[in-house]
């Protein structure tokens, strides 16, 4: 006991040596393992591989970096910087209207089912989630039988019909992986957009509507700015988590390649360090530049 | 519901935004039960139950819910100490690059998770680290930690640190007051991050396929089921048993976040 008397005692008389005993190990994993490792791989960018023999030649250039402007590895940045806009757009406007609802009109017991019926699907299995979509959108699947049903196969005919996003089904078309990425991703779109919306004061909206605002001009002019940090906080998710994914084109869509992808497969069967991290590169790239952005529109008030 | 005066419209639009998000998951139960085992037919041709005892029976699938729940044990260990250590520095103290390492220390979430993977994966390969258990636990302790970080340091915001100084001032040394006046301010804090670091790990596949090499923990057989199905209604089973697990430990760590709001040393 009077060890323990001691030890404490002299961790209270220098917060110091107890901070950096606090800090020390969680530091160490985090620094040596994750950044460590993280920068190792990354610094491979400035490295290349050898045509010939296919090992890492390990010299200092640029040229990785210039592959990724290829037509075949610039269009994989393209189609992925595309579809998670299309998916944080898509998000918003899904989300909106339920953030609205719950945040407005629901109160007490009602809130908190709100709650949980969003935070479940946020939580259960990410693949369990991508697997219902595979039931869903199957040739065979519920969508096309109540196509049948409804005398509307002509439609979803015409829908696949169209050329880039269409195919020979759901599943294995853009028109897929966007339902799926959107699925997956909304919860987090909602959370913060709810956030933002409990925040607005009823007061705001009542004064908008008594000063003559119609509904459409007091949507557009007093709760959209209010709420539009929570929703670029929102797309920070949508549009990083869309960006960094390789489960899902894989197994929802046609071969085309999403960054995930191409990092993937590079640094796997390909065996081309060098411009996986050359890709990798990539969405912390954009993803940095999103971040300044939305830190200056005061998105991250409202995480 | 009161909720007078809400336009039909917006409420139609939420109710379609919750049937979007909760049908799909409906599905799986119903699937589990169909007689076809080649396609995803809609309706399904018939019902049984036999598929259920026919994943009891599978050895593979035993293995693999063994080594998950093993993994997100040991990994859920690890990062409530580390991810409580690193929430009791960054609350207590201001020091010089604490911004910087607190923004560290949400890293692991705010990248990509196959940025995670992939730069585990080649310092394993450049250190020659033989893939083992331990190696999927070195990446799932890494993001593991970092939800029990958040947990733990919106409870110890929330607790005043004058009961620390008023325990030591009463003659307690630091481990009785860590047993008597820290621990019970943040034990449900520190339960629901656990519960919610298992429940990550219990399901986490994109790191794992990194760092597992040639093992399968649940999420990397269904994931290798995904994309070469075999005998598709065993997927389901699984499926539900995965949700069951994770549902759970959400469901509570929920109700434990909401209570701990009421309590700890927070009067003024």
């Amino acid at each position: 006991m009077s060890l323990a008397r001691s030890i404490s005692n002299s961790l209270f008389k220098h917060p110091n040596g107890f901070l950096v005993l606090l800090l020390a190990p969680p530091l160490l994993w985090l620094g040596v393992a994750y950044l460590g490792s993280l920068s190792v791989f990354l610094f491979h960018a400035f490295f290349s591989i050898d045509e010939f023999s296919g090992f890492i030649r390990y010299e200092l250039t640029l040229s990785t970096f210039a592959e990724l402007f290829r037509l075949s590895n610039f269009d994989v940045i393209v189609r992925s910087l595309v579809m998670a806009t299309a998916v944080t757009l898509a998000s918003v406007v899904i989300a909106f209207p339920f953030a609205y609802f719950a945040a407005r009109y629901a109160r007490g017991k009602w809130k908190a089912l709100f709650y949980i019926l969003v935070m479940l699907p946020l939580w259960s299995s990410y693949l369990v989630k991508v697997y219902a979509w595979k039931l869903i959108l199957a040739k065979e699947g519920i969508i096309s039988w109540l196509a049948g049903e409804l005398h509307l196969t002509w439609a979803l005919d015409a829908l696949l019909a169209i050329p880039v996003i269409g195919g020979p089904s759901l599943s294995i078309s853009f028109l897929g992986t966007f339902v799926v990425f959107v699925y997956v991703w909304l919860p987090f779109m909602i959370l913060p957009t709810q956030a933002a919306l409990e925040r607005v004061p009823v007061s705001f909206i009542d004064a908008s509507s008594d000063l003559g605002g119609t509904p459409a001009q007091t949507f557009r002019h007093v709760i959209f700015p209010l709420a539009l940090p929570g929703i670029i906080a929102g797309s920070i998710f949508t549009f990083s988590l869309t960006l960094g994914d390789y489960i899902i084109p894989q197994i929802i869509g046609n071969s085309s390649y999403f960054l995930g992808q191409a990092v993937y497969s590079l640094q796997g069967t390909a065996g081309n360090i060098p411009l996986a991290a050359a890709f990798t590169v990539v969405p912390i790239v954009i993803m940095g530049i999103y971040l300044a952005i939305a830190k200056r529109m005061g998105a991250f008030d409202a995480l | 519901m009161r909720s007078e005066g809400s336009p039909l419209l917006l409420k139609i639009a939420a109710l379609a935004c919750v049937a979007f998000l909760h049908v799909p998951l409906l599905l799986i139960f119903l699937y589990a039960f169909t007689t076809e085992e080649k396609s995803f037919q809609f309706p399904p041709p018939g019902y049984t139950t036999k598929w259920f005892g026919v994943v009891w029976e599978r050895q593979d699938i035993w293995d693999a819910i063994g080594l998950s729940v093993k993994v997100a044990a040991i990994a859920t260990f690890l990062a409530v100490v580390l991810g409580t250590c690193a929430a009791a520095a960054i609350s207590r103290a201001k020091f010089f690059g604490r911004d910087h390492i607190s923004l560290l220390f949400i890293l692991p979430i705010a990248l990509p998770g196959i940025v995670t993977g992939i730069a585990l994966r080649s310092t394993f390969g450049i250190m020659d680290i033989p893939f083992s258990t331990w190696t999927i636990v070195l990446g799932h302790t890494t993001f593991c930690m970092v939800v029990v970080y958040n947990n733990v340091l919106a409870r110890f915001r929330r607790t005043s640190g004058s009961m620390i100084e008023a325990s030591m001032d009463l003659g307690a040394d630091g481990f009785q007051t860590f047993r008597y006046v820290v621990l019970p301010q943040i034990a449900s804090a520190l339960l629901a991050g656990g519960m919610l670091a298992f429940a990550l790990s219990f399901d986490e596949v994109i790191v794992t396929t990194f760092t597992a090499g040639q093992q399968s923990t649940l999420p990397i057989w269904m994931l290798n089921e995904l994309i070469r199905p075999r005998q598709r209604p065993i997927t389901n089973v699984v499926a539900i048993f995965v949700i069951a697990v994770t549902f759970i430990p959400i469901v509570a760590a929920y109700y434990l976040t909401r209570e701990g709001e009421h309590t700890g040393g927070t009067g003024k």
